[in-house]
């Protein structure tokens, strides 16, 4: 049987109907499935077990501090922007404790958290969101350091990805060199068509998700049509940013008066960096019980955009909005750069579109370099 | 531990719902954790017996509004090592505090069939506008999860870890999908301080600002955006001046939206 399937790098065509198939390969495998789904006014992840559940028929009209869910009139899959959801939810969970202490005798006893890390099958992973992973791979696995959940649970995890063909009006990845063609680390990566998927193999992994499907290999007609969309949606990008030079743009600019003025319309909340996909900061809270004799250690999403982020013996490093904006920009498009060799930005827009507010990086950029 | 080296506990109401008081008999599966560790020595809402002070923790619920209240919160100090104003009342004036914009007695004979039994101060205000405060635990109510870690960190001798970020964050860590950008509905939580798990928000309402005003938060701004959202200034300001609106950003925000 295992000869009959397609390799790496092959091309193949599906029913679109055939897609449940994969999906319930992927549930025999083990892993739990985390899809698009509509909830709450919007398209976020959760876990699914069939395709009915994908949010089939929907899109969503973004803009700066804007998300609409709209109908499409069509039958697509995958035929909306980001949502407010991340890969790194499930990566890098938002609060995981890492290990508890016990008074004991005259000591003290630690455990570290054995819990068995989740095997997940991410559907729909855009191009943006792969370059993110890989962002955050970089940091968490590459480093000088590792962070065994985080690597447990990457290196688990499935991708199948979706080569975007819907980009939204706060997209920029085009300009980030992350999109929208997945290119990087999947298993399998489909490109929706009106009446079929065309899924390119990533891994032999992958390949065997397709055991019980029906499939055949892409004609150079399927191809055509699927690379097509793919550059349409690159020249449908909402959103540009002339990335030349960044870091010289912004460490030139770092009493620029445009700093004054965003930090006059920032709100100072985190949502910018709790919904970016490359945002990695962290706080520990230990949680003890009334004794004291029992203690856990807990991880917990933290923001340069908290106060008390910043605030050291003394007083604050960054104490105000205008210092701590400023931080966020010039971490994701400058210092990030030379922290990690790589920008922490994707372009993902999701920063611009669920601001409360509507700040537009883009936007900022832009001024700081009008007016440099 | 000996009974008589157990820390002293009281609580003491002013002019309040009781709501935070009941946060302590909330604590259904610690409620005894705590008892075994404290004494609790004077809470009349919970336990018959009263004992005199001195005490080593007071809670004190309420805002201060008679002249009597200013007497006995004044002898409560004296009392207490360490004293913490619980809630929205005692630390912001509460909503009571809506009388601090207008004339008391206005409300008074609105609102009492005879007004002249009512001897009240002209003003609603928080406990630290009359004696020295420890410590402040925000919300209306507060969250038992904080009173509890308030009172393990005291037995422990550490600082209490309390959040000091918006209630935007705990938003995005438990999921819930922004209502202000997905639905256009005005909320105060990038403004307000967490510690109610984002409650609203979850049930698809915007934040009511219970645990009042955030650390360097901006709330012009955010008033900006709501009447970009198609609020009148009117609205802004009455957002604004809810159960914190007298803390003192809520109330500089209200009363520039007031005539917006
Ligand atoms: S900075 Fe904004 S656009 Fe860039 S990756 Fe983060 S959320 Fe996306
Ligand atoms: S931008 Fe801020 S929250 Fe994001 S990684 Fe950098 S310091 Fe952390
Ligand atoms: S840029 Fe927007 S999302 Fe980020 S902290 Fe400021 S107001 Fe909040
Ligand atoms: S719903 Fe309110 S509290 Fe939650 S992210 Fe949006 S603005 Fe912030």
């Amino acid at each position: 049987m295992a000869e009959n399937l397609p390799s790496p790098g092959e091309q193949v065509v599906i029913a679109k109907p055939a897609l449940q198939s994969v999906f319930k390969a992927l549930d025999s495998a083990g892993y739990t499935l985390i899809a698009p789904v509509l909830r709450n006014e919007a398209i976020i992840y959760d876990e699914v077990s069939s395709v009915d559940e994908l949010p089939i028929g929907w899109t969503a009209e973004t803009g700066p501090g804007h998300y609409r869910l709209e109908q499409r009139g069509d039958e697509s899959f995958f035929g909306f922007p980001a949502g407010p959801s991340t890969w790194k939810g499930y990566l890098y969970p938002s609060r995981l404790k890492l290990f508890s202490v016990s008074k004991n005798g005259g000591g003290y006893q630690t455990v570290p958290n054995q819990d068995v890390s989740p095997s997940y099958a991410f559907i729909g992973v855009r191009a943006c969101e792969l370059a993110a992973i890989a962002i955050q791979d970089r940091v968490f696995i590459e480093g000088p350091f590792q962070d065994p959940h985080y690597e447990a649970r990457r290196e688990k995890a499935f991708i199948l990805a979706v080569n975007c063909t819907e980009p939204g009006e706060t997209c920029f990845c085009a300009s980030m060199g992350a999109g929208p063609r997945c290119t990087q680390a999947f298993d399998l990566a489909l490109t929706e068509l009106r009446d079929a998927f065309v899924i390119e193999i990533g891994s032999p992994l992958g390949a065997r998700m397709l055991l019980d499907v029906e499939w055949s290999f892409a004609g150079a007609l399927e191809l055509g049509r699927a690379d097509q969309k793919i550059t349409d949606a690159e020249n449908q990008m909402g959103r540009t940013l002339d990335t030349s030079d960044l870091p010289g743009l912004l460490y030139d600019n770092l009493e620029h008066p445009r700093w004054d003025d965003v930090a006059e319309r920032c709100l100072s909340c985190t949502n910018c960096t709790l919904v970016c996909p490359t945002c990695f900061c962290s706080d520990m809270k230990d949680i003890s019980d009334l004794t004291g004799a029992n203690t856990e250690r807990v991880r917990v999403w933290d923001s340069c955009f908290n106060p008390d982020f910043s605030y050291v013996h003394g007083g604050h490093l960054r104490p105000n909005i205008r210092a701590r904006y400023r931080q966020w920009l010039t971490h994701k498009l400058a210092s990030w750069i030379d922290q990690f060799g790589t920008s922490g930005c994707v372009g993902c827009g999701r920063c611009i579109t669920w601001c409360p507010v509507g700040i537009d990086l883009t936007e900022e950029i832009a001024a700081i370099r009008d007016e440099a | 531990m000996s009974t008589a080296a157990k820390p002293r506990l009281a609580v003491y109401k002013f002019a309040s719902c009781d709501g935070c008081q009941l946060s302590l008999l909330d604590c259904e599966d610690e409620l005894l954790a705590v008892a075994g560790a404290v004494e609790i020595a004077y809470f009349v809402e919970a336990r018959r017996q009263t004992l005199a002070g001195p005490y080593d923790i007071t809670l004190v619920e309420g805002s201060v509004t008679t002249e009597e209240e200013i007497e006995r919160i004044k002898e409560v100090r004296r009392q207490s090592r360490f004293l913490v104003a619980i809630g929205a009342c005692a630390t912001a004036g509460g909503i009571q505090s809506l009388r601090n914009w207008i004339d008391v007695n206005d409300y008074v004979n609105t609102v009492y069939a005879t007004p002249e039994y009512i001897d009240t101060l002209a003003t609603s205000k928080p406990i630290s506008d009359y004696v020295e405060v420890d410590f402040e635990l925000r919300g209306c109510p507060i969250s038992k999860y904080q009173l509890l870690e308030l009172v393990t960190s005291l037995l422990i001798g550490r600082l209490p870890h309390l959040p000091s970020h918006s209630v935007c964050q705990e938003c995005k860590a438990r999921g819930t999908v922004c209502v202000t950008v997905a639905q256009g509905i005005p909320c105060l939580g990038p403004v307000t301080l967490g510690g109610c798990w984002a409650i609203c928000p979850a049930f698809n309402r915007g934040c009511y600002g219970c645990f009042g005003p955030v650390e360097d938060g901006n709330p012009i701004a955010l008033g900006e955006q709501f009447m970009a959202l198609g609020q009148t200034g009117a609205q802004v300001s009455r957002a604004f001046r809810g159960f914190n609106g007298y803390a003192p950003v809520f109330r500089q925000a209200s009363e520039y939206f007031e005539d917006k």
